[in-house]
């Protein structure tokens, strides 16, 4: 029993970063139906800026993940003002090319400059407080500090994001840009802003989960955003895409099946099991989890 | 319409034309042994572009997992040709991998494909990366994560390629020009207002994503015999994004296009090879900079006809004899 609970922690902890990265890719599909396949690796970027500000600058975990997710929610911002914004009314295929070569860039570009090899956050480590690296028993359970970390401060960050985006003007603006982009312009909503602001917010939540990941697995390297990145565009996907209530929903439970199935089964199949629970939601319930169905206009 | 019109007769002398310089080029030294294995792995991309071309440009689906039908076509035939390594065999896989792909993209696209938006992109996503796992875990057969070797490549040469390539090419352009073809346009274009002239919609976007499913295991085929290695890791997403390069850059809807954009990005990658670690670099800045200044690719979904380049409008497919201007 004590190590079924120790899973379901490990599977929450997962599910957090995935519900971090998923947000963000179902935010910017909700409001330009892209599928940006660059987020992933922001959350790459992410991973190693914290790892360069604790190295250089010294400052705690809380400082590093505040100044983190400013940094990507900057590079967020200035890829969707080069790449995206000149395609809005371009073929949607054309965007996804488009993000397909942003991704290639940040990759390709933060390999060229950090070196291809995996990087520990070890030796960084050892400058923050000594809290992070303690860890706390209850009857043969063991947390470590840094998943109540990583779980405290996800759910934070997304009860954040549900304030922004339901009790403030943006939020609104953003909700309306998602239902009907013209009609919300006519109203005198700037759709591009409300764009940029969308792409500011999910690449900082990149940025955090980012951070938190490279410290929580203790590794990283320019390519990993490319595997979580999918992963959590799984997640938003069997959640309802768009949704963002759905991608909490589905981060969580993609987390749960892959710690689970490594845990008590083979884990070669673990990720064939989670795209096999995708094609099946995709079978029985397209619009996803909590997606409602909608009728087809004229 | 005839066989044997002019176009048609023209077509074939250009391409018997085209074979032949290219044999005079090896026989005289002048096309060197890289330039022949280059030519193979423009033809394999120009197949797959060809076939995902079929789908994306012409019923207007999304698919992201052509690299997994691809890994179906290669293992059959590195199965087959390492039991038993004769010509014949390699035919008979090439048929046995495009049949079990067709069968695969069915199977997942008859449910998918019922949808409107982006499903097929997803499942296929999901698809492509199942096969790759499903051919991790069947040792026996496929020797897991090492992958098959010894695969004898006696049997590919730029010739076969070619003439594969040829194969599929006519059979495409043949498809899209057909009944069936004009539908699958017609679904592009406007699902509902095909769906209220009694086209089975749905059929006719599985019959293009079985298509080209099968295209790309032909091209998987071709791709096992080139190298002689094959493994899971070869056909990973990064594969299927290539594809999708090919062919949105060439044109989305454009055949021409991915043709001319498989013989551009063949020859700059083997060109960008001397820049080691930047050439990915490089290649994405070159993509992001084409899309943002043109978004419709080279060709944006013109094509080449010979037959209107030879004025003999009548030789074009579809065309209508009543409509045509008397003077």
């Amino acid at each position: 029993m004590a190590v079924f609970i120790q899973q379901v922690i490990n599977g929450l902890t997962l599910g957090s970063v995935y519900a971090l990265i998923a947000l963000g890719y179902t935010m910017v599909y909700g409001i330009i139906k892209l599928l940006n396949f660059a987020h992933g690796d922001i959350f790459m970027v992410g991973s190693f800026v914290g790892y360069y500000i604790i190295q250089n600058l010294n400052l705690g975990l809380f400082p590093t993940i505040i100044l983190t997710m400013i940094v990507t929610g900057v590079i967020g911002v200035v890829i969707d003002q080069i790449a995206y914004k000149p395609l809005r009314n371009a073929p949607r295929l054309s965007v996804l090319i488009t993000a397909i070569g942003v991704s290639y860039l940040l990759q390709n570009g933060m390999t060229a400059i950090v070196g291809p090899e995996t990087k520990s956050f070890l030796s960084a480590f050892e400058q923050t407080p000594g809290f992070v690296n303690q860890s706390v028993s209850l009857g043969g359970i063991s947390i470590s500090m840094m998943q109540i970390i990583l779980l405290s401060t996800t759910i934070i960050l997304m009860i954040l994001l549900q304030f922004v985006v339901q009790k403030t003007k943006m939020g609104k603006a953003m909700r309306a840009v998602s239902i009907d982009q013209e009609a919300a312009q006519l109203m005198g909503i700037n759709a591009n802003a409300v764009i940029a602001f969308t792409f500011l917010l999910g690449s900082m939540l990149a940025g955090a989960g980012g951070v938190m990941v490279g410290m929580y697995y203790n590794s990283m390297n320019p390519l990993m955003g490319a595997g979580y990145g999918t992963k959590a565009f799984v997640a938003a996907v069997i959640g309802g895409i768009g949704l963002i209530p759905g991608a909490v929903l589905g981060g969580y439970l993609i987390g749960m099946v892959e710690v689970m199935i490594t845990a008590y089964g083979n884990s070669m199949i673990r990720d064939a099991v989670v795209y096999l629970i995708l094609i099946i939601i995709l079978l029985v319930k397209p619009a996803g989890l909590l997606g409602k169905n909608e009728n087809e206009k004229v | 319409m005839k066989l044997f019109n002019r176009t048609n007769i023209t077509w074939l002398i250009l391409i018997i034309l085209t074979f032949v310089l290219l044999e005079i080029g090896v026989t005289t030294g002048f096309t060197s042994p890289v330039m022949q294995q280059t030519l193979v792995t423009i033809m394999i991309n120009i197949m797959l572009a060809v076939g995902l071309n079929l789908i994306v440009g012409f019923s207007g689906q999304l698919a992201l997992g052509h690299a997994g039908f691809m890994a179906i076509g290669a293992y059959a035939t590195g199965i087959m040709t390492r039991q038993s390594p004769n010509f014949i065999s390699f035919i008979l896989s090439v048929l046995a991998g495009a049949v079990i792909a067709g069968i695969v993209a069915f199977i997942v696209g008859y449910p998918t494909l019922r949808l409107k938006g982006d499903y097929l992109a997803i499942a296929t996503l999901g698809v492509a990366e199942i096969i790759r796992v499903a051919i991790l875990n069947m040792e026996g057969l496929t020797n897991g994560a090492a992958g098959l070797s010894g695969i004898p490549i006696y049997l590919m040469n730029w010739r076969t390629a070619t003439v594969f390539t040829v194969i599929v090419v006519i059979f495409v352009l043949n498809y899209i020009r057909s009944s069936r073809g004009r539908a699958t346009i017609a679904v592009r274009e406007d699902e509902i207002a095909t769906e209220s002239l009694g086209i089975n919609t749905t059929k006719m976007k599985v019959a293009a994503f079985v298509i080209g499913a099968m295209a790309a295991a032909v091209a998987g085929s071709v791709h096992a015999t080139n190298l002689g290695v094959i493994n899971p890791s070869q056909f990973g997403f990064d594969r299927s994004i290539d594809v999708l390069i090919t062919v949105v850059f060439g044109g989305i809807g454009s055949i021409t296009g991915s043709i001319v954009a498989g013989f551009i990005l063949g020859i700059l990658n083997l060109y960008l090879q001397q820049f080691g670690a930047l050439r990915m670099i490089i290649y994405a800045i070159a993509l992001i900079g084409i899309m943002i200044f043109k978004p419709s690719g080279l060709l944006g979904g013109r094509e080449f006809s010979l037959s209107t380049l030879l004025g003999r409008e009548e030789d074009r497919p579809g065309f209508i004899k009543s409509l045509k201007k008397k003077d």
